[in-house]
């Protein structure tokens, strides 16, 4: 997902064969649009309580859930953007799938069943569970959307620049125009269908996305008499780089700080997927913790499977595009997997066109899903923790907390359009990484410490949510990914001093240490009751909502 | 479920008065004035036999349980993955050794990445199946019958 990077001096235009079958890609994307919000109205009428707003009524299955997971997970980054970095830098892309990956069995071990026992809605039932309510729900409702929104920021900037770029629309007001209806988009999904809606749309979107890349691998392989290593020799021939397009090091490679930049993403990545409010959240959709179980397994094997694939169509690009045509149509490779289809189907041929509107429908799909995914988490964080918990201090109808959520929706999907427009040019990469390194620096210690460490407390909790996040994006604000290098979002000016782009090498181990620093300093003694009911409850399911 | 007959909780199953599931005892104190859903019908146990539940040995058997299996597996492929996190960084050479054909040492320990990972979330999911579910079911099922 980091790896997608709209540094979008895309000056040069995708291929003009993008845009020679525009009709073609805005006809599907129009048929996707129209499925979706049939979906979204007929879920929206079914929608009547809280649980159905929230968690879509508790009644997916494990293998529903799984799918709807695995849609909010594989977002557009990590079909187009890990499938366009092992295209341009072979080994070095690949080494996101594993991080990705590995970070579900953190989920699985140890948070996805507890946190389904215990909570109810968001990620802050349970980190206020045995505290003080109103400052934890607080700290948890900001990093949740602090969170959520960098993650959303960096898919509407990579929709925008991406979308444009498949449809040929190059003018600002037209990537503008883009960004805009993705957000509109996103208010409607979330608005009307609530989670049930939007766990709906996630699962099209998986079975799109999956049977997309089944198709394109099968391609590839076919085209390779399913010889890999012949598949591979070509990729590193065609590549110009030889062996070393094979081996780590390309990319991460050139010096001991891009070396340690990557130690330092590797923990982001596979420590932050636990702390991600938008995949958490997926867990009350499920009756039982053993269906989140059984959803948590059915997502690490269609997302390991999917991440095998983009193997596949990263080499496959690799071996079968010119390195010069995947730079010219965008520098960072983004639009290696739409490539690789039109020239799977060949290059003019009608068979070509039709594969490549089908796989861009595929992707404008992903974006979609995802973006809703995210809204619905924050907007649900805000009404439930903030208004309902804090502003209301728990006096609010459930009437009142939907209200509250519909507005927020509105409002962050306001924010996001904003924020997305003014951004179409940045460096998404550092958002997304910032995304989990937040994710695993301020939500995971305190999420650990809350369900497994009998002696944590209030100040121990405010302490590594404020202190893990102050942290995190302190150090990215003051690193290369905001100032000092071309790729910056301000490349004009230098004010960096941190020199990885991501923080969670120190952030992630800060947030530990602070949780636990916060609770042995403070005289507050923890609420053993309160500990009691949540560990007797995670772990065996008492009184589960 | 084949939940074994229990006497009848104490109330009415969905007792008249939101007072009595009043979420004092709950994580969280949402919509008083709301009717519970249907599912948190049965009376959330006190305070008290949370406590008495979480110091039983049975509960700690379940705890440990969990505990020793998840806390040093998770540890286990942490360290795994930083492992190969650090060879691709320091140890290229190795890496870039050809096993078969164009197939070197780096892809072939990614692939053990992924296959590690569908090996662990399964065994964690057998034991859950078999050590951890039975207990928990069985604590659940009486403190949530008001045995």
């Amino acid at each position: 997902m980091s790896s997608v990077r709209t540094t979008a001096h895309t000056t040069m235009l995708a291929a003009g064969e993008a845009s020679q079958h525009r009709p073609l890609i805005i006809t599907l994307f129009a048929v996707f649009v129209a499925a979706t919000l049939v979906i979204t109205v007929w879920a929206g009428r079914q929608t009547k309580d809280a649980a159905d707003f929230y968690a879509g009524g508790r009644q997916f299955t494990g293998f529903q859930n799984g799918l709807a997971v695995s849609g909010d997970y594989m977002s557009a980054a990590s079909f187009l953007g890990i499938a366009g970095a092992i295209a341009l830098f072979g080994y070095d892309g690949f080494l996101y799938s594993i991080g990705f990956l590995v970070a579900w069995l953190v989920a699985l071990l140890l948070v996805a069943e507890p946190l389904r026992n215990s909570g109810r809605y968001t990620m802050g039932d349970v980190l206020a569970y045995r505290m003080r309510q109103r400052p934890v729900r607080t700290a948890a409702g900001t990093s949740t959307i602090i969170v959520s929104i960098f993650y959303l920021l960096a898919q509407m900037a990579g929709a925008g620049v991406l979308v444009s770029l498949l449809l040929g629309i190059t003018s600002d007001g037209g990537k503008i125009g883009i960004v805009a209806l993705v957000g509109v988009l996103m208010i409607v999904y979330v608005t009307i269908g609530g989670m049930k809606g939007t766990t709906w749309v996630q699962m099209v979107k998986a079975v799109l996305l999956i049977v997309g890349a089944l198709l394109l691998t099968f391609l590839v392989l076919l085209k390779f008499h399913f010889n890999i290593s012949d598949l591979l020799g070509k990729a590193a021939e065609n590549s110009g780089k030889g062996s070393p397009f094979l081996e780590p090091g390309l990319k991460y490679g050139a010096t001991s700080t891009t070396k340690l930049d990557f130690i330092s993403l590797g923990m982001a990545l596979v420590l932050g997927t636990a702390g991600l409010p938008h995949i958490l959240i997926r867990f009350y959709t499920v009756p039982t913790a053993k269906t989140a179980r059984k959803s948590v397994n059915w997502a690490i094997g269609l997302i390991g499977t999917f991440y095998l694939m983009t193997l596949a169509l990263g080499f496959g690009a690799a071996a079968l595009i010119k390195p010069d045509e995947i730079i010219a149509s965008n520098k960072a490779g983004n639009t290696a997997a739409p490539l690789l289809a039109l020239h799977l189907g060949g290059v003019d041929s009608t068979w070509g066109a039709i594969l490549l509107a089908t796989i861009s429908a595929v992707a404008f799909a992903t974006i979609l899903a995802v973006v809703a995914g995210l809204t619905l988490a924050s907007s649900s964080s805000f009404a439930h923790d903030i208004y309902a918990n804090v502003i209301k201090k728990g006096q609010a109808s459930e009437k009142q907390e939907m209200a509250a959520a519909r507005y927020a929706t509105v409002g962050i999907g306001a924010v996001s359009i904003l924020l997305g427009a003014l951004s179409r040019d940045l460096n998404v990469a550092g958002l997304v990484a910032l995304a989990f390194a937040v994710a695993a620096s301020a939500n995971l210690p305190t999420i650990l410490y809350s369900l497994f460490w009998k002696r944590f407390t209030t100040p121990g909790a405010l302490w590594s949510i404020y202190g893990g996040l102050v942290t995190a994006v302190g150090l990215v604000l003051f690193s290369p990914v905001v100032s000092g290098k071309p790729t910056s979002m301000f490349p004009d000016v230098d004010f960096h001093w941190f020199p990885l782009e991501n923080p969670g090498l120190i952030s992630i181990p800060v947030g530990f240490l602070l949780g636990w620093l916060g609770t042995v300093l403070s005289k507050e003694e923890p609420d053993a009751g309160k500990y009691a009911e949540l560990e007797v409850r995670s772990l065996t399911g008492t009184g589960a909502h | 479920m084949s939940v074994p007959e229990q006497p009848p909780p104490a109330g009415p199953d969905l007792p008249p008065s939101t007072v009595v599931t009043a979420p004092a005892t709950r994580g969280d104190t949402v919509a008083t004035d709301a009717p519970p859903p249907a599912k948190t019908g049965a009376p959330l146990p006190s305070t008290q036999e949370f406590v008495e539940m979480q110091e039983s040995a049975e509960f700690g058997e379940l705890r440990s349980s969990h505990r020793s299996f998840a806390f040093p597996l998770t540890v286990g492929f942490i360290l795994w993955y930083l492992l190969y996190v650090l060879l691709s960084n320091y140890a290229g050479d190795f890496m870039g050794t050809k096993l078969f054909g164009n197939v070197n040492v780096a892809l072939v320990l990614g692939l053990a990445q992924f296959l590690t990972t569908f090996l662990i979330a399964w065994w964690y999911s057998r034991h859950a199946a078999t050590q951890l579910d039975p207990k928990a079911d069985a604590i659940k099922s009486r403190m949530e019958g008001g045995a």
